[in-house]
């Protein structure tokens, strides 16, 4: 077995926090942690989009963008976008569209907003999760909810949600990074990016792996969701 | 050949094909297409090649430059790839900022080749901490017909095996007109490689051509290269909004090894040729 340096279990995550309806401006919004990681998301739309050419008439448009604040890492980050945040944005829309049904909304967009507040590994995933609750929130009509975890590997061993420390391991076969996102009840893979050496008959193990920490993740997006609108307090 | 859709009759008989596993031009759905490497590209370029996949054409260089490393790493030289779709390649392709593809090519090769270890970085070091090789890979695509990036992944492999390095003056910077016999630190056995999956509907193609391309729902690219006597993945990246079920990522893991020995047996060939050059 692999000894963590916090002393996690291969398939333990770190503590999670998830809470719905933390913008009140916005139409819909979540924050989601694992461990130190902590991101924001907010959804406003289905807005009519501007400029109009760019307007769909069969459907709405889904628009992601993901970031990191400037403050949020060691070496300070320059605010604006850069070519990792663009790809991070793309890759996120990709992971949440297909759970979407925007033919509803013709020539409108939704906006999704996501911003890292502090990071320690497994940004994108948690943006991710933070940003289907806040879909959800937004009272969007969704065939399913999206999960998102980072599964890694250290030297040969295979362990679930990734952090700096981790991401940042030398030895033996190194540190690989494979975040992954699926639709939340079904075996459909929305997001797949990878970094590292992991061999190829380790892929299906790491999937598996995912899909059994997304089921965790799932009924604490669920109780956020809940909670946001019957837990009456 | 001009810039439109495919169309939905096109689509259609496609989805039918592919489900037969065939393609209009005789191949079945995993068969790759024939490729080219030629050298000699640009002789100011420090290594350079040419990878016609099928009619896709992508042409790179490698440039060398010298300069104070990373602070994070002053015991390392630096890789940094780039390039561009220029318009040139296709009638998709447009001027101005670049767009999200232009974005993701030069940054899914930059990982594969990175990840794989195939560049010895720590061998770029010409005075430690104060003067380093960083290795610049230019990709730039001339003709655009499917498969780009594993195009890309070809090409990259070839010219950073064809480069030499260039003479140093006394101060440390690069003497373009001294032109040495020394090749770059690469790790012969590694070749790292990208294979880029696409799916329409159910059935799943490899080196589409752009029409087939286009009107595929969703694609999936792993690098993969040869480690220490194991296949590895280093890289990968699923793109478009259909997913991809689990058993078809396992499907798709089983058969990066295979596909690999495949190119790397032509171009093991290829790469001796220049070798000898």
């Amino acid at each position: 077995m692999v000894k963590r340096h916090d002393g996690r279990a291969a398939d333990e995550m770190r503590p999670m926090v998830a809470k719905v309806g933390i913008i009140p401006n916005a139409d819909g919004s979540a924050m989601f942690s694992f461990g130190k990681t902590i991101a924001i998301a907010a959804v406003y739309g289905p807005r009519t989009l501007h400029p109009q050419h760019m307007q769909n008439p069969a459907t709405g448009i889904l628009r992601v963008n993901y970031d990191l604040l400037s403050f949020s890492v060691a070496d300070r980050k320059k605010p604006g976008p850069s070519r990792r945040s663009k790809e991070i944005s793309k890759v996120t829309e990709w992971a949440l569209a297909p759970v979407l049904n925007l033919e509803e909304f013709p020539n409108t967009v939704v906006d999704v907003e996501i911003y890292i507040l502090q990071a320690d590994a497994s940004t994108r995933v948690a943006g991710i999760n933070a940003a289907a609750m806040a879909l959800a929130h937004a009272g969007l009509p969704m065939k399913d909810l999206v999960t998102a975890v980072a599964v890694g590997k250290i030297d040969k061993e295979l362990i679930v949600d990734v952090d700096k420390e981790e991401e940042d391991f030398r030895e033996g076969e190194g540190a690989t990074d494979f975040p992954l996102a699926k639709v939340s009840t079904k075996d459909e893979f929305t997001l797949l990016q990878l970094d590292g050496k992991i061999q190829p008959d380790l892929i299906p193990k790491a999937l598996d792996m995912a899909t059994k920490a997304c089921e965790k993740i799932y009924e604490l997006q669920k109780a956020a969701l809940k909670e946001s609108i019957g837990g009456n307090k | 050949m001009s810039a439109m859709n495919v169309s939905n009759l096109t689509k259609e008989y496609l989805v039918k094909l592919f489900a037969e596993n065939k393609r209009f031009d005789g191949r079945k759905n995993f068969d790759l297409k024939d490729f080219q490497v030629e050298y000699g590209v640009s002789n100011k370029a420090e290594g350079s090649a040419r990878v016609k996949l099928g009619k896709t054409e992508v042409v790179v260089g490698i440039k060398l430059q010298t300069g104070e490393p990373y602070p994070d790493s002053p015991n390392a030289g630096n890789l940094m790839v780039s390039g561009d779709l220029l318009p040139l390649a296709s009638p998709r392709f447009e001027s101005g900022p670049p767009k999200f593809d232009a974005i993701e090519m030069p940054r899914l090769i930059d990982r594969m080749l990175r990840e794989s270890g195939f560049i010895d970085l720590k061998k770029l070091v010409i005075e430690e901490g104060k003067n380093v090789w960083t290795v610049i890979v230019d990709i730039y695509p001339i003709n655009d017909d499917g498969a780009l990036i594993d195009a890309a992944s070809i090409a990259s492999v070839a010219a950073l095996r064809n480069a030499k390095f260039p003479g140093l003056h006394e101060n440390g910077k690069v003497d373009f007109d001294k032109k040495t016999e020394e090749r770059l630190p690469l790790a012969e056995e590694v070749i790292p490689l990208s294979f880029t999956f696409f799916k329409l509907r159910d059935s799943i193609i490899l080196h589409p051509t752009r029409e087939e391309e286009e009107a595929c729902e969703a694609k999936v690219t792993f690098g993969v290269s040869y480690w220490k006597g194991q296949y590895m993945v280093n890289s990968c990246q699923k793109g478009m909004k259909v997913p991809f079920t689990r058993d078809e990522l396992e499907t798709i893991s089983k058969m990066l090894p295979e596909k690999h020995e495949e190119i790397v047996k032509t171009l093991r060939t290829k790469l001796d040729e220049n070798q000898k050059a």
